[in-house]
């Protein structure tokens, strides 16, 4: 196999394009329903704002999927040079930060940056660590996202 | 809340067993998400790739997980959520969501609850570990 993939750590600080996402209701529904959620407080509008929501939360990890935007959250490591599908590529960790909730209405932006990578096993492992700051209309931070995918060279 | 004013470390927060995972639940879990990666959605690829059959997305788990979070406590009382993957879940799995007090704290005037939380499948082979702080 010629297509092991490779990183070093000259891309750490590595700074992605934003990108922008608006929260929909539907969606939200529809990744709850997906889920299996029942909680009324993610299909219901009236259930949320009786919880003090502006509109409908949106269940604790749907901001990853947010930031993709029905792209494969491959799409960020291949622009780094390393491809997934080869069966070397692993989500070894994820991780949120909830600052503010995020509703059905908000604009998002995602700011993503490669945060860290290290090595495991003589190198064997190559972590890669991709945070993603979420910012509302105002700027303000309203979630960070952690991100952790191991490439592995022993397979 | 006075159940959670009462809460000490040892203390395990209600569970989620869920039914046999289906290739359906995986399709859902792609067109909502946006995930259509082919491990886990095409069998054939899924076995080229070394995988008894499709795999499970590592954040469709996750998600049930944090169903254990928000059944548990309104959604604005959590803080953070984090988990590490153990082991690739596979179709016909029943999973079960857990979650235990590790740590009661006050940081800046607020009540801070520490959980633990695990997701095993029916032979308790362990797929997620994880950790989520919420406010009390």
């Amino acid at each position: 196999m010629s297509d092991v993939p490779t990183l070093d750590r000259s891309v750490i600080g590595r700074e992605f394009p934003p990108s922008f996402a608006v929260v929909e209701a539907e969606a939200v529904r529809r990744f709850a329903r997906a889920i299996g959620e029942t909680n009324a407080v993610f299909f219901d509008e009236a259930a949320a704002r009786a919880q003090g929501y502006r509109g409908l939360p949106i269940p604790p990890t749907y901001v990853f999927s947010m930031k993709h935007a029905g792209s494969s959250p491959d799409s960020t490591l291949r622009a780094l040079g390393v491809e997934g599908g080869s069966g070397k590529l692993l989500h070894a960790e994820q991780a949120f930060e909830y600052l503010q909730p995020i509703c059905a209405g908000d604009r998002l932006c995602f700011r993503e940056r490669v945060a860290d990578v290290f090595e495991k096993k003589g190198g064997a492992l190559v972590f890669i660590v991709l945070e993603t700051r979420v910012t509302d209309d105002r700027g303000e931070t309203v979630a960070i996202i952690r991100h952790t995918e191991v490439i592995r060279s022993d397979v | 809340m006075s159940a959670a004013a009462a809460l000490r470390v040892g203390d395990a927060i209600p569970g989620l067993k869920l039914p046999a995972l289906t290739a359906g639940d995986l399709a859902r879990y792609a067109e909502t998400s946006g995930d259509r990666a082919a491990v886990h959605l095409d069998e054939a690829y899924a076995r080229d790739m070394g995988f008894p059959g499709v795999i499970a997305h590592g954040l469709l788990v996750m998600a049930y997980l944090g169903r254990t979070l928000t059944d548990w406590q309104p959604l604005s009382r959590l803080r953070s959520f984090s988990c590490r993957f153990q082991a690739v879940t596979l179709m016909g799995e029943r999973l079960e969501c857990r979650g235990v007090v590790v740590a009661v704290r006050a940081l800046a005037q607020e009540r801070l609850v520490d959980l633990e939380l695990e997701v095993v499948n029916q032979d308790a082979e362990l797929k997620i570990t994880g950790k989520a702080t919420l406010q009390l």
